[in-house]
């Protein structure tokens, strides 16, 4: 066919790059990117603003924002990790009751407003953790409270002291059948008489049932409230209250008035937690982390580039346009996969960009063997075509090692850390991206830039 | 041509050395642990210049009942980092309340960890389970390249020697610069085993390919090999140690101790390739060619 011919021309393929660059770049952008310059009077001032993907074709739609997704040691933000008391769950049923447990968890989590939370199990010889990622928020106090709290809800009964009976040792309590998971919906209003902020519950239609009864029983006694065992109410109950309504009044405040809401909203913990780990980020650090790693990045970028030139000159330079094709595409894929990009992901980052220009050094020194064996053009296809084995076998190796780093597989006897992972995953890509970048965009530059030199020979 | 392995007892004397000083440090002063592995409160706070770091410490540990293993400024010369033992919620709040006493209200968390006791123990396991399975990938992966065990076992010999002398580096940046061992040493760790093997199979590949044209006698063969991979194996590392050195230099204080531990590991792994995976392995072989000769001359 002519056209595979066209196609496999080193002059097209130098092109198709050039354009994949170019959408590279514009990808990697930030969202919006001031330009100021000025020539003698006249002066430029534009914000050039970068859009998001959105396609829609037909049936498939394609949506993506273009920000780079930080990680909470850059944005800031807390990692909470809660170790799940498992002790009193039949061996068959933990795995049940820990994803139950994620889900409540994950409910309070949303209810309580963080955007993109992240909430993780992980389980590693019979200890069960969850994993809670809360961005932006710096003082995880009042979410740690929230979601540790069992809010477990139960409806009591007083028992009946006859006269005569002593005093004894047992809770004067009985507790009902009727519990937080007879709930519907719970809702912070504000009492009529008092004005105070208080919890109303809707029952669902069989909980409305049993509080009927259990109102009719205990009509002039006091039905006490429970939740986490600590008395939250002991309203008098008056008449038989039948529609499933009730409201939990008391000395609150608002904000634990919503707490208990959401608490109740969510369901209860089917097992007690405890928090083990927490680690918490400023927004003030995590910015000066980015401005910290740009600066060095582009130090030691610049230092390669012109270690490069200073070594290999002309064929340094190729090396130099390919490292930035690399550079680009790297970051532009960050963007689109999207990769959560940590402090110790710009390190791995950084150093694949130091491992990047390998490949490179690795066929010119072999170039410089071959050079005085063979005219230029063919010394030059004989070192990519030799180099690639060293190349493919050396990186093999690095691939091996990020990929038991990032454990993609979440197996739970190697780490699932977020900051060990980010670093693995950049690193990986890394490696990967330089064997294209390394071989495919700089041997076609060669080609096309050194034709062009032979013709003037 | 240089005759590289001519000095090959003068390259395993460097290495017998660095390997007793890393010896010498463990035994003497052993790992300075992180909260990753001890469990504990690491945290930054940004006080103002010339804090008072001793009334702030006997406070805490008088009022809270913990205790402070060292308050130290790091980076600019208003933020402290705080290593506690570990404290609940109440316990915090008065940490708070002292630090605000004694700051006139200039107080900024910047970053508080706090790790449990059952965390540690778990972390070294998981990192023994990573670090044997990436370096059985990776023998298993030499192995068949070479499809010979003494080049499989010469190159893990020579990972070995850069692990150890990394840990061993740390014991005396530990002592000496009090740096930690975390989450991040251990990554820093595993990637310096991929690191060593990298450039190991870069100069094995090339012995190999000068045995399948040219063969010949071994020793001969590993001095060519490594003229021609030696500039290749030092620019490389170059580049590398450019991106560390920037780093380490000028990035925060959270990736200079991994940007450190890199680079020892960097460092070490060029020098291992050629004058400790190649050597063994010359030797090795000249070994065993003497033992073949007494055998047949028996």
């Amino acid at each position: 066919m002519w056209n595979n011919g066209y196609m496999k021309s080193p002059l097209f393929k130098v092109i198709v790059i050039f354009l994949v660059t170019l959408i590279c770049l514009y990808i990697s952008l930030p969202a919006k990117l001031p330009v100021r310059f000025k020539v003698g009077r006249y002066s430029f001032e534009k914000t050039l603003e970068r859009g998001n993907i959105d396609l829609k074709l037909g049936r498939f739609s394609f949506k993506r924002s273009l920000d780079l997704v930080l990680g909470l040691d850059l944005a800031g933000g807390s990692h909470l990790v809660f170790e799940a008391d498992l002790s009193k769950i039949p061996e068959g049923e933990k795995a049940t009751a820990l994803s139950s447990l994620k889900e409540v968890i994950e409910r309070r989590v949303n209810l309580f407003g963080v955007s993109e939370p992240n909430v993780q199990t992980s389980l590693f010889e019979g200890k069960s953790r969850i994993i809670v990622e809360l961005p932006g928020v710096s003082d995880p106090k009042e979410a740690t409270a929230l979601i540790g709290q069992t809010a477990q809800l139960v409806f009591a009964e007083v028992k009946e002291i006859k006269e005569g009976e002593k005093k004894t040792n047992e809770l004067p309590f009985t507790f009902s059948g009727l519990t937080g998971a007879d709930l519907k919906k719970a809702s912070v209003v504000f009492d009529n008489t008092t004005g105070k902020p208080s919890v109303s519950l809707e029952f669902t239609p069989e909980g409305a049932k049993k509080f009927e009864t259990l109102t009719e029983r205990n009509v002039n006694k006091v039905l006490p409230i429970f939740l986490d065992n600590e008395i939250v109410s002991a309203p008098l109950v008056k008449e038989k209250i039948s529609g499933g309504r009730a409201q939990i009044t008391g000395d609150f405040t608002l904000d634990q008035a919503k707490k208990m809401a959401i608490e109740l909203n969510a369901g209860a913990l089917p097992v007690p937690v405890k928090l083990v780990e927490q680690r918490t980020v400023g927004a003030t650090l995590g910015g000066e982390s980015i401005q910290r790693s740009i600066r060095a990045g582009l130090i030691g970028l610049f230092m390669v580039v012109l270690f490069m030139v200073l070594s290999y000159g002309f064929l340094g330079l190729v090396a130099s346009i390919a490292l930035f094709v690399f550079a680009a595409i790297s970051l532009a894929l960050y963007k689109l996969i999207p990769v959560v990009l940590t402090l110790p992901g710009i390190a791995g980052f950084l150093l694949s960009v130091g491992m990047a220009v390998d490949s490179n050094i690795l066929i010119f020194e072999r170039f410089k063997e071959e050079r005085p064996r063979r005219p230029l053009r063919e010394a030059l296809e004989v070192s990519f075509g030799r180099a690639w084995d060293s190349i493919r076998d050396a990186n093999i190796a690095t691939l091996t090692t990020a990929f038991v780093l990032a454990n993609p597989f979440d197996w739970g006897f190697l780490h699932t850390s977020g900051p060990v992972r980010g670093f693995a995953i950049t690193l990986a890509l890394g490696v990967g991206l330089s064997m294209f970048t390394g071989i495919v965009v700089s041997r076609n530059l060669l080609r096309v830039l050194v034709r062009e030199k032979n013709k003037n020979d | 041509m240089i005759n590289w392995l001519k000095y090959k007892y003068i390259y395993f004397s460097i290495s017998l050395l660095v390997l007793s000083l890393s010896i010498f440090g463990l035994l003497r002063w052993g790992l300075k642990l992180g909260v990753d592995f001890t469990g504990g409160v690491m945290a930054e706070y940004k006080l103002v210049k010339n804090a008072p770091t001793e009334a702030i410490t006997s406070q805490i540990e008088k009022e809270l009942g913990v205790n402070v293993s060292s308050i130290s400024q790091v980076g600019s010369d208003d933020v402290y980092l705080f290593r506690l033992s570990n404290i609940n919620e109440s316990q915090k709040e008065k940490l708070n309340k002292i630090l605000k006493d004694a700051t006139n209200g200039k107080v900024e968390e910047l970053r508080f960890e706090s790790v449990g006791p059952s965390v540690g123990p778990e972390l070294v396991k998981k990192t023994v389970y990573a670090v044997l399975i990436s370096s059985f990938f990776i023998l298993l992966m030499v192995a068949r390249q070479f499809s010979s065990f003494k080049f499989g076992v010469s190159a893990i010999l020579a990972m070995f020697h850069d692990t150890f002398i990394l840990i061993g580096s740390f014991a005396w940046f530990g002592h000496f610069f009090s740096a930690e061992v975390d989450f991040l040493f251990v990554t820093a760790l595993l990637t310096t085993l991929s690191f060593s093997v990298h450039d190991t199979i870069v100069v094995y590949d090339r012995i190999r390919e000068l045995q399948k044209k040219e063969g010949g006698e071994i020793t001969s063969l590993a001095n060519r090999a490594l003229s021609e991979t030696m500039v290749r194996s030092l620019n490389n590392s170059f580049t590398i140690i450019f991106m560390l050195l920037a780093m380490i230099l000028l990035g925060g204080s959270t990736v200079k101790w991994f940007a450190a531990a890199l680079l020892v590991g960097t460092i070490s792994g060029t020098y291992s390739s050629p004058f400790v995976a190649v050597p063994l392995l010359v030797v090795w072989n000249s070994v065993e060619e003497k033992m073949r000769l007494r055998r047949l001359s028996r």
